[in-house]
């Protein structure tokens, strides 16, 4: 009796609380496109990495540092698997500061594989002031810290629309996004259709190029998902045989025991 | 229990005349008598040392790539995700693994409250367990800190703030805690420190509840003295084969974490970098401390709430003198049953309240439910021992429940 009733305030209070949750919450639920990589068996797409690359270089790294990812990790295996010559292709078009030389002098080169991505600021406070105070956040591992994931930074890239509806009033530098909290968020939109022109010859629509760079977040939050997916089946697999046979030995051991 | 080992080879016979560690093992961990009629409940002791271990030896080799430094610390766990081989498989199992090892120890307390497992003579290895948990949430808390992440960082904050409530020292207590006038670098090193010492005293502790256990043997569902020899078996290889079993089945649900949703039970703000100017919209602790979270903020002042929280562990070492009743197992405690389930919904929904802000209907929740939570060990638990009629005992493990006669006397006694 007493245990049914408990059970009952539980569910109770789950749902009262419920409630409460969907009517202060101020923000909107992300859409949830098919991703290549969710699931138990999931993978990357690599034309879709390259792809969403691309936009991060073009579009993106005007204002996202992305510094926990090196120009190697392009070339590594679960990830954009860019060719070696492409990978290094691809950094030499960055500079980096290097030295001193043996004059005591620091000078510029051109980035090597083992070169994380270049920020686009020289720190923290000219990120700030070229973007009116607020710094654009690093995108290394965007897609985990936020909560929504992928879906989140997919639907905030898409989220931007002409119409503010009545009742939102925007300050300076702010703008109106429908899946932003509150509405409101520092970034313009970025994502345009033809924004870039892909190598592949994929059509660069505005859906396309959204999906494409948070795949590409996606990979690089998280650049071993594709070893921890293959790893873990079989470790499931071998656990679950495993669990079989313990069963039935230990079937055995007690079967002359009377318990 | 060690009496019939004879040491066979020349070697073996060597070592044991000098040092009986051959004896020791084979009587505590192959001829150890056991009763026979335990459940699945009992092989979470098992599970527990498994979980130490692995914790232990995966935050060994964390250890050797992490850095304790604020400005290094966030990046060098990304550098074990990102370049370190297997790092991301390491850090993976050790975040998930506190998590296993709180369910398990949740399951674990459970159990020995359910079947009166801390009742005499079992009282000192129920104290030694609970010193076990105390030192289990210190480090847990301590190595949620160590990534530097937000929640790390404003965790740590709330959390060693608390202290600055001690009447008069309080101030003083929290600047020694920190070794600066904030949480920062100071913080992090001594934690990491401290992270690394208190597993080495947990085990210290295990060795001491196991040592405690083996004089006088487990308890057993019917909660009754078992007659060796006719009620026990030998641990190996009935229970060795038994608690491995329950291990792997374990293990499945902790790799299903681990490799296919590693960061479910993480909060997402912890991959921003702990930024002292930014507080987060919530300050969450992991969902295992959010019970006594729920505890700490029932209470409308701030001293109160940090002596309830504590008082809430505090009063589980004395629960061995608090339950008044005789009769072990809660499968002969028809009305103590009850209430027992009412405690685990308790505190299931004290935890859920945790996880939300401490306002309106959340908050009387809390209140009730902190009330009752220590109600049910100063009140309940010591009233019910005297006015339950509890259901009779089997004679033995073996035996099949008393005779209808032998009912009839026994619960003359009891009226």
């Amino acid at each position: 009796m007493i245990k049914r009733l408990s059970i009952f305030l539980l569910l109770l209070a789950h749902t009262v609380s419920m409630s409460f949750v969907f009517a202060s919450e101020e923000m909107h639920v992300p859409m949830q496109p098919d991703w290549s990589f969710q699931g138990p068996l999931g993978k990357f797409d690599r034309a879709e990495l390259q792809r969403g690359y691309q936009v991060y270089t073009e579009v993106c790294s005007s204002c996202h540092s992305m510094d926990l990812v090196s120009y190697r990790n392009l070339v590594q295996e679960g990830g954009p698997e860019f060719s070696e010559k492409q990978a290094k292709a691809m950094a030499a078009m960055f500079e980096v500061e290097a030295g001193p030389d043996a004059d005591g002098e620091m000078f510029m080169r051109p980035a090597i594989l083992s070169d994380k991505f270049v920020s686009p600021w020289k720190n923290e406070q000219e990120g700030r002031i070229s973007n009116g105070g607020a710094y654009p956040p690093d995108l290394s591992v965007m897609v985990k810290a936020r909560s929504g994931g992928a879906d989140y930074v997919y639907s905030l890239l898409l989220g931007y629309e002409d119409e503010v509806p009545e009742g939102i009033i925007l300050d300076d530098g702010v703008y109106y996004n429908v899946y932003a909290k509150n509405q409101r968020i520092a970034m313009p939109q970025v994502i345009y259709e033809d924004g870039v022109e892909y190598t592949d010859g994929t059509a660069a629509t505005e859906v396309q190029m959204a999906k494409d760079v948070t795949a590409f977040l996606a990979w690089s939050a998280e650049p071993k998902l594709e070893e921890r997916k293959r790893i873990g089946f079989k470790v499931i697999v071998y656990l679950i045989i495993l669990s079989f046979l313990l069963y039935f030995t230990n079937k055995r051991i007690w079967r002359d025991t009377s318990h | 229990m060690s009496d019939d080992y004879e040491p066979q080879s020349a070697v073996a016979k060597w070592i044991d005349k000098r040092l009986p560690i051959i004896t020791l093992f084979s009587g505590h961990l192959m001829q150890f008598p056991t009763p026979k009629n335990l459940n699945y409940w009992w092989t979470f002791g098992g599970i527990l040392t498994f979980c130490l271990i692995t914790q232990i030896i995966t935050g060994l080799v964390l250890a050797m790539h992490y850095i304790a430094d604020a400005n290094l610390a966030f990046a060098s766990v990304e550098h074990i995700m990102r370049d370190v081989n297997y790092g991301w498989l390491l850090r993976y199992i050790h975040a998930n693994g506190a998590s296993m090892f709180f369910i398990a120890v949740y399951l674990h307390m459970a159990r020995s409250l359910f079947y009166g497992s801390y009742k005499e003579p079992r009282e000192l290895i129920w104290i030694i367990g609970v010193f076990i948990f105390l030192l289990m949430i210190a480090t847990a808390f301590m190595g949620y800190v160590l990534p530097w992440g937000q929640m790390s960082f404003w965790g740590a904050t709330v959390i060693t703030n608390l202290f600055s409530a001690v009447p008069f020292f309080g101030e003083a207590i929290t600047n020694w805690l920190w070794g600066d006038y904030s949480v920062s670098g100071a913080l992090l090193t001594r934690f990491f420190t401290l992270h690394y010492l208190m597993p080495f005293l947990i085990f210290g502790l295990v060795i001491l509840h196991i040592w405690a256990l083996h004089v006088p043997g487990n308890n057993n569902p019917e909660g009754i003295d078992v007659v060796k020899g006719q009620d026990t078996v030998p641990f190996h290889p009935h229970y060795v084969v038994k608690d491995v079993l329950a291990l792997v089945v374990f293990m499945i649900v902790f790799a299903g974490l681990v490799f296919f949703s590693p960061n479910i039970l993480g909060h997402s703000d912890n991959y921003i970098q702990a930024n002292p100017l930014q507080t987060p919209e919530h300050i969450v602790p992991e969902w295992y401390f959010l019970p006594f979270y729920a505890i700490l903020r029932a209470i409308p002042d701030k001293l109160g709430g940090v002596i309830a929280m504590v008082s809430a562990i505090a009063i589980l070492a004395f629960i061995p003198w608090l339950d008044t009743s005789k009769v072990r197992s809660s499968k002969y405690r028809p009305l103590y049953r009850q209430f027992y389930w009412l405690l685990i919904v308790d505190f299931i929904l004290l935890g859920y309240l945790g996880s939300q802000s401490a306002t309106g209907i959340y908050l009387i929740l809390g209140r009730l439910a902190t009330l009752y939570y220590f109600l049910h060990f100063i009140l309940v638990m010591p009233l019910i021992g005297f006015i339950e009629k509890p259901k009779p005992l089997p004679k033995s493990i073996s035996e099949p429940v008393l005779t209808k006669e032998e009912q009839l006397t026994k619960s003359g006694q009891m009226a």
